[in-house]
């Protein structure tokens, strides 16, 4: 199994004198370290890597925040910081050295300033309760990504998380303006500001997506946007992909920056319209759904226009949501595609690549093509508007070695869309999941220079060890594995 | 004009690490009046210069460092789009490099985002003279830490940008703007009662008389907009953005010290001798007068935000001073990504 650190044998910690040394500064209740207290921490959302913690500590004050990070970093204890554990590249997972920090308690909304139109929020606040707070003000928080009911804010600016409205309204990294952290060595600092950029170096930009290797984050203050007057989607089917892709690039050409643009393949729309009956045309071989949103007028004005281009591009259906009620229907089977491909599959592994969209026909075709080789099924749910595509490998975990092959596979894809310029993750993060992907996506000073930013913030190492960014070692071993092999993928990228 | 020096601008990197020199970085030198005056071998990036690639249905450009924002732009306005960020040029001249390395963005800024907000990947060159790439050409990417968004405003100081690959958009279909005579605290008011509700706004100035809000987007949304807001449409709409984006509208005439202060939008009206202008919907404001920098800078400070001296003035410190600890973070990030301190030392703070 691929979950294993580089740097575990670095660290040897002492169980005793790190809980004895927690004790004194939280309460028993939020020091976990029975094996059958840790257990529920012992993953994220991405379930097949698994480790349990040596200690959870679960603080509710930032001055307990910082006292536990001062002792990390005296006794020289890993920290992972985790928030609602929803992540699904194993960012979350625990060092089993370390100290999980969970951040569950940072649960309260603390002010929303409507004058200025902006939030602080704890980072243990769900993204869904952010807007739903700024809601009677006819304000909201815009990034949506699929597990807002439940993912938390915290590991949002972490992973840099984006949804389903990211072309319009931009991603975590868009829509924040500052951020409490807590440096490993302990002390509480304040990065951005009220205003639209602050002094210095953009290191709100550096912390989000930096995925808990830099610091820990305690308070988050997030732009509100006014909701718009209302929002209209169409779908429309085609009778082949490539078509679809062509829409896309139709619809921007014409000028319209939809606010969702989303496209599902056969088998993901079979599975969906199984699921919860959303009247998808199952017959068709791609659909698109395409949202506009603004005031009154605008969303008239573009919803003809992209009916109209829809039609040109060879849609054999087009349909726009009468109501509100139908508009959630369109949506809900797009939103349910993940649960749906799992009702169809004992297990499934979502990828996270993203590709210029107009090489969507050649990676679909390759996709196919692994998928072939590989013999497991790919239901294709794809970001189209922003290139990036979330193709679910189908699988059965309880099948020997069905998992390793997953992976490879999933690793297979990464490639091809590294291959095609795009990039091994969109939105879910480098975590551990990817970090063999991240040796082919960088060079070695790629990857030292990440070194040397990361050493800038915690020259000892210990936020969220052996995540994010291979050591040069690793890939050096994973390199080789590919020659032993003999399938050296792209021998016209520089390799190590 | 199309021309690839990477190589000859990597050689002097590695020259200046190895003797330790150095390099004041140049690209149109349009922004020369801008941060700390600083001594160094001139490395002129100018001769780096094309667009690489664009895809106006990807909404992506690439361009090297050395093109002139005047040839991007064109070249975007030809295909019916631009850079969302209404960048100033302060000059002809003016290249990408410079205007990523001073993050400056116009008055479509606080609408549309920053330079920092559409920067989608980067080609540098580190102080050990190693090049990197950064980012890409697509919209998402959260593959390792994103150095792409630290080379904006920056100021040259982290590396030497080669490429920049931006996110463009399309034009509006119909641009419009609008304007009535108010106080200052009714201006501030307005702004951002207006930016919170789903109005088409693109740019919103207040310059001590009249409030000038641009509207932006489908005929009908303009349209719309145009009734709800009243007051007068202005005649040379194009004329006047440009005037108050490249500072050649009459508030910036004379050459006293020009302080830029990025506040919270709806903070209150300063109580400062001298004059302001509002733009950003209130959110940048420029300020001309008599006060001390102490003063302006603690304003600025509770007002949720920063100042800067941005031009004509002391230029021994125009940079908010940085926290204890901030400032170790900018020291250790300016050691990992130039050892040698050899890129624009001293531009932005004394100490690094």
């Amino acid at each position: 199994m691929s979950a294993h650190s580089d740097h575990e044998h670095e660290f040897t910690t002492d169980r005793t004198t790190l809980v004895n040394a927690l004790r004194k500064v939280l309460a028993a209740d939020a020091l976990l370290h029975q094996t059958e207290d840790l257990k529920p921490y012992e993953c994220d959302g991405l379930s097949a890597y698994r480790q349990l913690p040596m200690v959870v500590a679960i603080p509710s004050t930032i001055e307990q925040v910082q006292a536990v990070m001062r002792i990390c970093n005296e006794l020289n204890v890993p920290v992972v910081a985790r928030g609602a554990g929803t992540g699904l590249s194993g960012g979350a997972l625990p060092h089993e050295q370390g100290v999980l920090l969970s951040l569950a308690k940072f649960k309260s909304i603390l002010n929303i300033d409507t004058k200025n139109r902006s939030a602080v929020v704890q980072p243990g606040v769900r993204n869904l309760a952010i807007s739903e707070a700024a809601a009677k003000h006819k304000l909201y928080y815009a990034p949506d990504p699929s597990s807002q009911i439940a993912c938390s804010i915290g590991g949002n600016v972490a992973e840099n998380s984006g949804g389903v409205h990211c072309l319009k309204y931009g991603l975590t990294v868009h829509n924040i303006l500052k951020l409490k952290m807590v440096t490993i060595e302990g002390e509480l600092i304040t990065i951005g500001s009220e205003a639209l950029d602050s002094a210095g170096y953009d290191l709100l930009a550096l912390m989000t997506g930096s995925e808990g290797m830099l610091g820990v984050i305690v308070e988050v203050t997030v732009k509100l946007l006014p909701t718009p007057e209302r929002a209209q989607v169409l779908l429309a089917a085609f009778d082949d992909v490539v078509k679809a892709g062509e829409a896309v690039g139709n619809i921007i050409a014409e000028g319209i920056i939809p606010a969702g643009l989303e496209m599902m393949d056969k088998l993901s729309i079979q599975a969906a319209e199984d699921f919860v009956h959303a009247g998808y045309p199952t017959d068709a071989e791609a659909i698109l759904l395409c949202e506009v949103d603004g005031t009154n007028e605008e969303v008239s004005d573009h919803i003809n226009a992209v009916r109209e281009i829809l039609e040109r591009s060879g849609a054999t259906e087009v349909r726009t949501a009468k109501d509100e009620a139908e508009r959630a229907n369109f949506w809900k089977g797009r939103k349910a595609a993940f649960p749906a491909v799992g009702r169809i599959s004992p297990d499934y592994y979502c990828m996270d690549g993203t590709i210029p969209r107009k090489h969507l026909p050649e990676v679909l075709k390759g996709i196919s093509d692994l998928s072939d080789e590989y013999g497991l099924k790919v239901a294709n749910v794809f970001h189209a508007g922003d290139g990036n595509l979330h193709p679910l490998i189908l699988y059965n975990a309880n099948i020997e070695g069905e998992l390793e092959r997953t992976e490879e596979f999933g690793g297979k894809i990464l490639e091809l869309c590294v291959e095609y310029g795009g990039n091994i993750t969109g939105e879910h993060g480098v975590g551990m999941e990817k970090i063999n992907q991240m040796c082919v996506q960088f060079d070695s000073a790629e990857l030292t220079q990440f070194h040397a930013v990361k050493h800038a913030f915690d020259h000892k190492g210990l936020l969220n060890p052996g995540k994010a960014v291979p050591t040069l070692h690793r890939c050096a071993e994973f390199g080789a594995m590919h020659v032993h092999h003999g399938e050296l993928p792209f021998p016209e990228l520089e390799r190590f | 004009m199309s021309n690839d020096i990477s190589q000859s601008l990597q050689q002097s990197v590695l020259e200046a690490a190895d003797k330790g020199t150095a390099l004041k970085i140049v690209g149109g030198n349009s922004k020369a009046f801008y941060g700390r005056e600083t001594e160094g071998e001139i490395l002129n990036i100018a001769g780096h210069s094309g667009i690489l690639n664009y895809e106006p249905t990807e909404l992506v450009v690439t361009a090297r460092a050395g093109t002139t924002l005047a040839e991007l732009e064109q070249t975007l306005a030809d295909n019916n789009q631009m850079l969302p960020f209404e960048p100033p040029r302060f000059g002809e001249t003016a290249t990408v490099g410079g205007t990523v390395a001073t993050n400056f963005s116009g008055p479509r800024r606080p609408y549309a985002g920053a330079v920092r907000d559409h920067v989608l990947g980067v080609k540098i060159i580190n102080g050990k003279g190693e090049i990197l790439h950064f980012g890409g050409e697509v919209m998402k990417n959260v593959a390792g830490y994103d150095l792409t968004r630290l080379m904006a405003g920056a100021m040259g100081s982290l590396g030497i940008l080669l490429e920049v690959s931006f996110k463009v958009i399309p034009v509006p279909q119909k641009e419009i703007t609008l304007y009535r005579n108010c106080s200052i605290d009714t201006a501030i008011q307005t702004m951002n009662d207006w930016a919170a509700r789903p109005y088409p706004i693109t740019a919103s100035v207040f310059d001590g008389h009249n409030l000038y809000m641009r509207f932006g987007g489908s005929e009908n949304a303009v349209e719309a907009a145009r009734k709800k807001f009243g007051g007068d449409e202005l005649n040379d709409s194009i004329d006047y953005w440009q005037r108050i984006k490249e500072h050649q509208h009459g508030f910036f005439d004379d050459d006293t010290p020009l302080w830029r202060l990025s506040v919270a939008p709806a903070s209150k009206p300063f109580d400062l001798p001298g004059k302001t202008l509002l733009d950003w919907g209130g959110a940048q404001r420029w300020y001309k007068g008599e006060a001390a920098q102490e003063i302006i800078r603690r304003t600025a400070r509770e007002a949720g935000g920063h100042a800067v001296m941005f031009r004509d003035g002391d230029r021994s410190q125009p940079f908010q001073p940085l926290e204890p600890v901030i400032m170790r973070l900018h020291k250790n990030l300016k050691q990992a990504m130039d050892p040698k301190n050899i890129f624009n030392p001293g531009r932005l703070y004394a100490k690094f």
